[in-house]
């Protein structure tokens, strides 16, 4: 996995609340059996019209946010549908950062597993970062110091540290798991004894 | 917490499946079922592999095809994308001997639905699927969420999955439901109360006397929607209803098994004097029939309510989005809801497939027709349950009311398949999420029970069940 220390650059103001997974990455593009390549498609319906040209006034298509690595967007980010495609499409566009005051589970641990930062802030703080979005200031987001720097303001964030460090160590989880092998194969020979119906063939 | 300190069905279920803690102090959860379907798991057993690694419980992991697959002329599907998508899943399932349930297997439907009919879903059981509408099966008192597919290569690789505990929350709901209020009603009602993040971090437990007294049918349809809450999963205590759904179902415990399953399952419901981080109380008389008018499952109100205005709302942010919501669903405020005319309807999905609900659609709609102007559309969740119906004389009944009569799967809940809305289309849906561009570009979805479609499909506008006859 990608590993994230820091990261520079200007942030995209995307003010709108409850911001779904379908919104991120609509169905058609769900089709795929790569991780790559959705990044042209992210937020699909807000970025292009009906007949697929750029919707000029989005966000996204406006310079110099159209170059964005970082995102800022209303409460409850990434809720409902577990697609993994939506943080594929925000990595792919470039986006590794994404500042709101909440996030929807399954897009929370989505974001982990492909080296995008998800900081959670307050309110208050959100809406200072969405004026210094708009007015293009550069943004400075230093993971180990857990840290927000916008011109002359600066603020520290929280995050879990096992999900900390994963990320500045670009970790393969499935690989520090495998390390359990045993403790999984003694789990499971005491299960066998305690609920063997749980082990016959499907 | 000691072995003797009171739990929840929760913690039980929790502290059953703890593997250890890793050294980074998450914890890893042994994962008794993983259900996989064609959209979100081809880049899992590609990353797997790329890494060069097998599927630790091919026995313990189960297949299907529901996203994408064509309602009609099954044999061929005709979106080259979709056809390759199905294929990589029978072919990854081939090499990894994983059972899988392909396009012409009668048990095939939608991966919700197929679990609990086949007796695969059993309590105090933890289950994963790269699908947040996994929450679905916590009405058996099994802990089931949704995961992305890089869990879902992790769950393939180690039968385990990386967590941290929840929060508890218990949702009690108490007294006999009001005439024409069902499941869905109720959980509808219950996020309108909390919102679509209220349950964000928690496994929301739903008790009282209200839900006691429900079918599992009608229980899966209040847990599949608890992601809709924003909760992790939703359980609800197994009890005789449980027992009695499960047994003799193809993949149920057999025999001696079967005694010593009942005895641990009957173990698990929650301890009388269990902690809850949060708790509510809703009295069932204060719910009414339900519908959404916006663009979030929170945006729902009772069919004999208005279009709320912006002007209510109780924050600039939340004032903006009943904005937006409106502007996107092309309704006024003020508007009286049954006084909205629709275009199409839907009945199906992992909320409201099952054949209780296609029973319940037949019986208000026998002996009549759906309005004129109004496209319906019937989608079983499952090709048994589609079975079942045929034998009931179900279809009949609703192919003769004007209903289109399909074959299994996710369909137009989220329209990867041709069953789509065109824009500024006005939809009926017992589906789930009413997102803008949900079930198509510019599509307009009004989420309500079986009860409320059925109804408005003969209306042809949204239609209070109470006043009709």
């Amino acid at each position: 996995m990608d590993k994230f220390t820091t990261l520079q650059g200007i942030a995209a103001p995307l003010p709108i609340v409850n911001i779904d997974t379908d919104m991120i990455i609509p169905k058609q593009f769900l089709k795929t059996i790569k991780r790559t390549g959705l990044g042209v498609s992210l937020f699909y319906e807000m970025r292009y019209d009906t007949e697929g040209k750029l919707i000029e006034d989005f966000v996204l298509n406006t310079k110099p946010y159209d170059k964005s690595k970082i995102l800022l967007a209303g409460d409850n980010f990434g809720c409902g549908s577990s697609r993994e495609h939506a943080p594929w499409s925000l990595k792919d566009f470039g986006i590794r950062c994404v500042i709101s005051t909440s996030f929807a589970d399954i897009f929370y641990n989505n974001c982990f597993q492909n080296g995008i930062l998800p900081i959670v802030v307050k309110a208050e703080e959100l809406d200072r970062l969405m004026s210094a979005a708009g007015s293009q200031l550069e943004f400075n987001i230093d993971l180990p110091n857990q840290s927000i720097q916008v011109g002359n303001h600066s603020f520290n964030f929280e995050i879990e540290d096992h999900r900390k460090e994963r990320l500045l160590q670009g970790l393969d989880d499935i690989g520090i798991t495998l390390g359990y092998k045993e403790d999984i194969a003694t789990y499971e020979t005491d299960k066998k004894n305690q609920k063997p119906w749980l082990f016959g063939d499907l | 917490m000691s072995n003797q300190s009171p739990k929840t069905l929760f913690d039980k279920i929790w502290s059953d499946h703890l593997v250890r803690q890793r050294d980074d102090g998450t914890s890893l959860l042994y994962i008794d079922r993983h259900f996989v379907h064609e959209v979100t798991s081809p880049q899992a057993f590609e990353g797997l592999k790329i890494s060069n690694r097998s599927v630790h419980r091919p026995d313990a992991t189960i297949a299907v095809a529901d996203h994408n697959v064509p309602t009609i002329n099954r044999q061929n599907i005709e979106d080259p994308q979709s056809k390759i998508q199905v294929e990589t899943l029978a072919q990854n399932t081939k090499d990894h001997s994983i059972q899988y349930f392909d396009l012409m297997d009668q048990r095939q439907g939608i991966v919700h639905i197929i679990g609990p009919e086949q007796g695969i879903t059993q309590p105090g059981m933890t289950i994963v699927c790269g699908d947040s509408h996994t929450s679905t099966h916590g009405a058996f008192g099994a802990l089931a969420f949704g995961i992305g597919t890089s869990e879902v290569e992790h769950v393939l690789a180690t039968q385990t999955i990386v967590q941290n505990p929840a929060k508890n929350m218990r949702i009690s709901v108490n007294g006999d439901l009001p005439f024409g209020v069902h499941s869905k009603d109720l959980i509808l009602y219950i996020i309108g109360k909390i919102g679509t993040a209220g349950g964000t971090g928690h496994v929301i437990e739903y008790a009282g006397s209200s839900v006691q007294s429900l079918s599992m049918e009608a229980r899966m349809t209040i847990c599949n929607m608890s992601i809709e809450a924003g909760a992790r999963a939703g359980l609800i205590s197994p009890d005789q209803t449980t027992f009695d759904y499960i047994k003799g179902r193809p993949y149920a415990p057999k025999d001696s098994h079967w005694d010593q399953a009942v005895e641990y399952w009957s173990s698990l419901p929650s301890d009388s004097d269990a902690h809850y981080d949060h708790e509510i109380v809703i009295n069932s008389s204060e719910i009414d029939p339900m519908v959404t008018w916006g663009t979030s499952p929170e945006d729902v109100i009772a069919v004999n309510g208005t279009v709320p205005s912006p002007d209510s709302a109780k924050s600039e942010n939340k004032k903006k989005s009943i904005e937006r919501s409106l502007d996107y669903m092309g309704l006024k405020p003020g508007t009286k809801m049954t006084d909205i005319k629709l275009d199409k309807i839907f009945i199906g999905s992992c909320t409201n497939g099952r054949i209780e609900d296609l029973r319940k659609v037949a019986s208000i709609v026998k002996d009549k027709k759906i309005a004129s102007h109004v496209q319906a559309m019937i989608v079983p969740g499952s090709g048994l349950v589609k079975k079942q119906a045929e034998e009931e004389g179900l279809d009949t009944i609703l192919k003769n009311a004007g209903f289109e009569w399909r074959e299994a799967g996710c369909s137009m809940c989220l329209g990867m398949n041709p069953d789509q809305l065109k824009p500024g289309e006005r939809c009926a849906s017992t589906s789930n999420r009413n997102f803008e561009g949900r079930q198509g570009r510019g599509g307009r979805t009004h989420l309500m029970g079986p009860e409320l479609a059925a109804a408005s499909a003969i209306k042809g506008n949204i239609a209070d069940i109470r006043d009709f006859s």
